[in-house]
C-alpha cells in the first residue's frame, strides 16, 4: 500500500470538521510551526524539495524566498484554488473533502511569510466548495486558529475566499490577482513579480491548493523525511486526477515516482482501460500539456519504464515526452478521435483567451477554426501545414502561458498523429463516419540509435 | 555604480539612464534596429506589452548574469541591465515572430484600407509593409461588426481595432472620467461604451490622435480628404484649457482638421482639448506659425502631392536611404 | 455587439439578506479595496435578479462600490458565468470540454435538447429550463456532467436527465 500524506485520513467520515480533523492530529504541524522561527519553516520546504503543484513546478521554497520585505507593507498569500486545466479536479476534492488540512498549510505559510491576510481564490464555478471553505473557516476562527493572537502565539492572521466568475485565464497568478482586485482578468506583465508587487502592489506569494496543503505533512515529519519519497528531484506525493476511457476514475494520492504501467492498469489505481478497449494516448498532466501516444506512455523513447515524476514524464523533451503538469491524467482509448479532441481542446483555449495580446488573441480563433474544417471534412492538405505555423507564431510569444497552453497540444498531435489529420483531410467523407482507430500508435518502436557523444 | 547603462542593439551600443526600456533605447539610438510598437505609448502610464509587435531576443541579460533569455521579450516593457545584448532587426527569430504577430494583427481586419481616413497614418499599414508577408493562409471568415459613434465627433469601427488599450489609458488619464472599455473577452473583446452613451469630455478627442489604426477616426474629417493631400500647418490659439498649440491639416486654404502634434514615434507631445479639435475650424481662430513636416516617417513627410509652390521639400533623415525590405 | 438602451433596465436593489451578505463579504477586503468584492457581489446580485446580470443589476453595483459603471460592464462581460440575457429557471450548463466529450456528453446534450424541444442556447417557452453548452468545470473523473444552478450533476445518463426534468416540473408544480 502506497504512502498517503494529504489523503492519509480519506476514510474518516466527518473529517471535514474541525472536531474530527483535531482527533486526528490536525493543527498540531501548526502548534510545532507557531514555536519555530519563520525562517526555519521556509528552510524546511526549501529541504522537502516541494515543487508547485498547480502545473509549472517550480519549487515552492525558492519562491517563498523571494518575497519582497519592505517596513510597513502588508504581506499577502493567495491560494490558487481557480483549478481550470482540463482534467485536473484534485483540489476540488482536497478543499471539499478535507478543507482544514488547506487552512493548517495556509496559516503555516502565512506564519512563515510574514502575512497577516491570506485569500483562497476559487473558480466561481465551485460556489458549493466555496461555501463549505467558509464553514471550515468559521470553524477555525471560532476555535481561535484563526483571527487575533493565534493560540497565543501574537501571531493574527485570517483567510477568507473570493470567488472568480468563469474564465480559466484566472489559474495564471498574475490574471488571479487582477480577479482578486476586481477586475477583468487579464494577466500582468511580469516583471514585476507577485513576490515583490502582487496583490495590491504588495509582496505576494501564489501557491496552488495542493502545494499548501502540502506545507501540512512536511512540517509533521521534516522536510528531509519528505524529501526521502519520491525519486530525485519529484519528492513527495502527488494528486492525480485521473479521467477518460478508464475503468476507475477519480482522484489518487500516488508516491512520485510509480510507473505509469502500475498507475493505468493495477487496481489499486486505474484498473485499466474500460471496457477491454486499447489505450490509444494520454495527457498526462492536464489539457495544455503535450499528448502522448500509447508507446510512449507506460515507456519512454529508450524503453524505459516511464514514471510518475517531472523528470520521467518530460523524458525526451518535447520530441517523444510531455509534462506532468497539474496532474490532469486523461486516458484516450482506441475509439477516439485525436483530431476532434484537439479542435475540442483549441476550442476551449479559443473561448478563454483573454483578448489582451495578439498572437493569443487572433492565434487561438485561427487554430480552433482550421481544426474544425479538418475534422468536419472541408479541409486542404495545406491547412495542416497552417496549423503548425500558427501554433508556432503563439508559442511564446504571448504575454502569459496561455499562449503555449494553446499551442501546444496542437504541436504535440500533429508531432504523433499528423497521419490521422492527413487521413482527415484525404477521406473527409469517410472521416464523417468513423475513426481512424488505434492504427500503429501502441506498437513500440525500435530505440533510436545513441547520438555519438564527441 | 555608475548612473548609467550599457546596452548593445543590433551591434549598436549606448549608454541608457536606469530604467530605460529596450525600446526607448533603440530609439536613441535610431534607424532600423527600432522595434514596431502598436500599444507602448510614451506619453500614457501602463501601456504596452499587449501587440506583441516590439519582440527582440536577448541575447546576453546583463554583465554579471550573461545567461540569454529564453524567450523573446517586448522590448517596450523590459528594462535594460548594465552590459545587455539585445537583437532586434538582424534576429531571424525576431523577423519571424514580427511577421506572425503582423499577420495575426491582419487577419480579422477588414483591410479597407481605400476607404479609409486613416490611410496614410496608419501603424498597421506601415507595419505590414516593413514587417509582414505579402500573403496569408488565412481562409476563414473575418470579424464583421458595424461600426458605430462614440458621441457626434468620434467614428467607433471596430473591425479595424487591434485592441491596443490606448484609448482606455487616454480616457483614463487625461478625461477624469471613463465612459468606454474593452468589453467581452478573447477575440470578441471591443472597445464599447456598453450603453449608448456619448464620451463627454474636454479631453476625449485625444483618443483619435493614440488609435495606431482607423479604429476611432474624427467625424469631423470624414472622408473629406485623403490625408496626404492636406497641408500641414502648426498654429496655436490662447485656450484655457489646453496649450492650444496644434496643427491644421489644410485643404485649399480651410481647415479641415486638427490634430495634437506628434513626434517622431507619432506620439502627442502636448494633448489637445475638445473645443480646439472639433469647434475651431475658421482660420482666424488660429496664428500660424510655420509648414509643418511630419516628424514621423511616412507618405506624407515629403507632403510631394501638394501642388502648392510654397511647399518645402525636407530630407528626412533615414528614409529615401533606407528603402523598406524587399516583399517575399 | 448591440447596445443596450439605458433607460430599458429595471432598477435594482439587494434585498435585506443580501445586504447583509454585501456588508460580511466587503469586509474581507482593506476599506479601500472594496472592488475587490465585485465579483462576489454581481454573483450575488444576479442570482436575486433571476439569474439575470442587467445593466440595472451592474449599475447598482457599480453605485453599492463606488466605482465607475464601465468598470462593472468590462467585468461582466469578461466573465461567462454572468448572463447578460434573461435565461430560464433553470439552466443546463453541459460541459463539453476534454473527458466529458471524450465520454460522450454530445449525446446527452442531444438528448436532452429533443427531450426540452429546444436548442442549445434557447429557453423553453415556459420560461423554466435553458440549455447551454460551457468549457471545462472541473470535474472531469465524474463525466458526463453539468452545471445546474450553483450545483454540480455528474454521471450524467438519459435516464438520470429524464429524472431531473420531472422532478424540476413536479416542484414547480407541486
Amino acid at each position: 500500500m502506497a504512502r498517503k500524506l494529504l489523503l492519509k485520513n480519506d476514510h474518516i467520515a466527518g473529517i471535514n470538521t474541525l472536531d474530527v480533523y483535531q482527533q486526528h492530529q490536525g493543527y498540531e504541524a501548526l502548534k510545532k510551526a507557531l514555536t519555530m522561527k519563520s525562517e526555519d519553516i521556509v528552510s524546511e520546504v526549501q529541504k522537502s524539495g516541494l515543487r508547485g503543484r498547480g502545473g509549472a513546478g517550480f519549487p515552492t521554497g525558492m519562491k517563498w524566498s523571494f518575497i519582497a520585505k519592505p517596513e510597513g507593507v502588508p504581506r499577502y498569500l493567495v491560494c490558487n484554488a481557480d483549478e481550470s486545466e482540463p482534467g485536473t479536479f484534485k483540489d476540488r476534492y482536497l478543499m471539499e473533502y478535507h478543507p482544514h488540512i488547506l487552512i493548517e498549510g495556509m496559516i503555516i505559510s502565512c506564519f512563515a511569510l510574514g502575512a497577516n491576510t491570506g485569500y483562497i481564490f476559487i473558480r466561481g464555478e465551485y460556489m458549493f466548495v466555496l461555501r463549505k471553505l467558509e464553514i471550515a473557516l468559521e470553524e477555525a476562527r471560532k476555535a481561535g486558529l484563526l483571527g487575533k493572537n493565534i493560540l497565543g502565539s501574537g501571531f493574527d492572521c485570517d483567510i477568507f475566499v473570493s470567488p472568480g466568475a468563469g474564465a480559466y485565464i484566472c489559474g495564471e497568478e498574475t490574471a488571479l490577482l487582477e480577479a482578486l482586485e476586481g477586475k477583468r482578468g487579464n494577466p500582468r506583465m511580469k516583471p514585476p513579480f507577485p513576490a515583490v508587487k502582487g496583490l495590491y502592489q504588495c509582496p505576494t506569494v501564489v501557491n496552488n491548493v495542493e502545494t499548501l496543503a502540502a506545507v501540512v505533512p512536511i512540517l509533521e515529519m521534516g522536510g528531509e523525511e519528505y524529501a526521502k519519497i519520491g525519486i530525485g528531484k519529484s519528492t513527495g506525493t502527488k494528486l492525480m486526477s485521473a479521467s477518460g476511457n478508464i475503468n476507475k476514475p477519480g482522484v489518487y494520492e500516488v508516491e512520485m515516482g510509480l510507473t505509469m504501467q502500475e498507475f493505468i492498469y493495477s487496481d489499486e489505481y486505474l484498473g485499466g482501460i474500460k471496457n477491454g478497449k486499447q489505450l490509444k494516448a494520454c495527457i498526462p498532466g492536464g489539457s495544455s500539456m503535450p499528448i502522448l501516444p500509447a508507446y510512449l506512455v507506460t515507456k519512454t523513447i529508450n524503453h524505459e519504464d516511464r514514471l510518475l515524476t517531472y523528470e520521467s514524464i518530460n523524458d525526451g523533451g518535447f520530441a517523444s515526452g510531455s509534462m506532468l503538469g497539474s496532474g490532469g491524467f486523461m486516458i484516450f482509448d482506441e475509439d477516439q478521435c485525436i483530431v476532434r479532441n484537439t479542435w475540442n481542446l483549441s476550442r476551449f483555449y479559443h473561448h478563454e483567451s483573454c483578448g489582451q495580446c495578439s498572437p493569443c488573441r487572433e492565434g487561438t480563433g485561427w487554430l480552433e477554426k482550421i481544426l474544425y474544417r479538418i475534422e468536419n471534412g472541408q479541409a486542404q492538405m495545406d491547412d495542416i501545414d497552417t496549423l503548425f505555423k500558427v501554433q508556432k507564431g503563439i508559442d511564446g510569444n504571448t504575454i502569459c502561458p496561455l499562449g503555449e497552453a494553446a499551442a501546444w497540444p496542437v504541436a504535440a498531435a500533429l508531432r504523433h498523429f499528423r497521419d490521422e489529420f492527413v487521413w482527415h483531410v484525404e477521406n473527409p467523407d469517410l472521416a464523417q463516419k468513423q475513426n481512424y482507430g488505434l492504427a500503429k500508435y501502441a506498437e513500440m518502436r525500435p530505440k533510436p540509435e545513441p547520438q555519438p557523444t564527441n | 555604480m555608475s548612473d548609467t547603462l550599457k546596452v548593445t542593439i543590433d551591434g549598436q551600443s549606448i549608454q541608457v539612464p536606469m530604467g530605460t526600456s529596450i525600446l526607448e533605447a533603440a530609439r536613441m539610438i535610431g534607424g532600423k534596429l527600432v522595434p514596431p510598437a502598436m500599444c507602448y505609448y510614451k506619453p500614457l502610464k501602463g501601456s504596452g506589452g499587449k501587440c506583441r509587435t516590439c519582440l527582440v531576443a536577448v541575447t546576453q541579460g546583463s554583465e554579471k548574469d550573461p545567461r540569454p533569455m529564453p524567450k523573446l521579450v517586448p522590448s517596450c516593457s523590459t528594462s535594460v541591465m548594465d552590459g545587455m545584448v539585445v537583437e532586434s532587426a538582424i534576429s531571424e527569430r525576431v523577423t519571424e515572430a514580427r511577421q506572425s504577430v503582423t499577420e495575426f494583427l491582419l487577419i480579422n481586419h477588414p483591410l479597407d484600407c481605400p476607404v479609409c481616413d486613416q490611410a496614410g497614418e496608419c501603424k498597421l499599414q506601415d507595419l505590414s509593409f516593413e514587417h509582414g508577408k505579402s500573403f496569408t493562409n488565412y481562409k476563414e471568415e473575418r470579424r464583421d461588426n458595424e461600426p458605430d459613434d462614440l458621441g457626434d465627433k468620434i467614428k467607433l469601427n471596430v473591425n479595424r481595432c487591434i485592441l491596443c488599450y490606448r484609448c482606455v489609458y487616454a480616457a483614463e488619464q487625461l478625461c477624469g472620467t471613463r465612459d468606454h472599455g474593452v468589453l467581452y473577452r478573447g477575440d470578441h473583446a471591443e472597445i464599447s461604451t456598453m450603453i449608448e452613451k456619448s464620451l463627454d469630455s474636454d479631453f476625449i478627442g485625444n483618443v483619435i490622435d493614440v488609435c495606431p489604426v482607423g479604429a476611432l477616426t474624427d467625424k469631423t474629417f470624414r472622408f473629406r480628404s485623403r490625408i496626404w493631400f492636406t497641408e500641414q500647418w502648426n498654429a496655436h490659439r490662447s485656450c484655457d484649457k489646453c496649450c492650444g498649440k496644434v496643427v491644421l491639416h489644410k485643404i485649399d486654404g480651410q481647415i479641415a482638421r486638427v490634430s495634437a502634434r506628434k513626434n517622431e514615434w507619432d506620439e502627442v507631445e502636448e494633448w489637445i482639448c475638445d473645443t480646439c479639435r472639433f469647434d475651431k475650424k475658421e482660420n482666424e481662430d488660429w496664428t500660424i506659425e510655420s509648414k509643418r513636416v511630419p516628424k514621423s516617417k511616412s507618405v506624407q513627410t515629403l507632403n510631394k502631392y501638394s501642388d502648392n509652390s510654397q511647399s518645402v521639400y525636407v530630407k528626412v533623415e533615414g528614409l529615401g536611404s533606407e528603402r523598406p525590405k524587399e516583399l517575399e | 455587439m448591440e447596445k443596450i438602451k439605458v433607460n430599458s433596465s429595471p432598477p435594482f436593489s439587494f434585498n435585506e439578506e443580501n445586504l447583509l451578505e454585501a456588508k460580511r463579504i466587503l469586509a474581507m477586503y482593506p476599506e479601500d479595496r472594496s472592488k475587490s468584492a465585485l465579483l462576489r457581489l454581481l454573483h450575488i446580485a444576479q442570482k436575486q435578479n433571476n439569474g439575470f446580470c442587467s445593466v440595472g443589476v451592474m449599475d447598482y453595483i457599480a453605485d453599492f462600490l463606488k466605482i465607475k459603471p464601465i468598470e462593472v460592464y468590462e467585468v461582466a462581460t469578461f466573465y461567462t458565468m454572468y448572463h447578460l440575457k434573461p435565461l430560464g429557471k433553470h439552466v443546463f450548463e453541459f460541459c463539453q470540454t476534454a473527458t466529458c466529450a471524450t465520454v460522450g456528453v454530445e449525446k446527452i446534450i442531444d438528448y436532452t435538447c429533443n427531450k426540452l424541444g429546444i436548442g442549445i442556447g434557447e429557453t423553453t417557452h415556459d420560461g423554466l429550463f435553458s440549455i447551454k453548452t460551457v468549457e471545462c468545470l472541473g470535474a472531469c473523473g465524474y463525466a458526463p456532467m453539468m452545471q445546474l444552478g450553483e450545483d454540480y450533476v455528474e454521471h450524467l445518463t438519459e435516464s438520470k436527465i429524464d429524472e431531473l426534468i420531472q422532478n424540476l416540473r413536479n416542484q414547480e408544480n407541486g
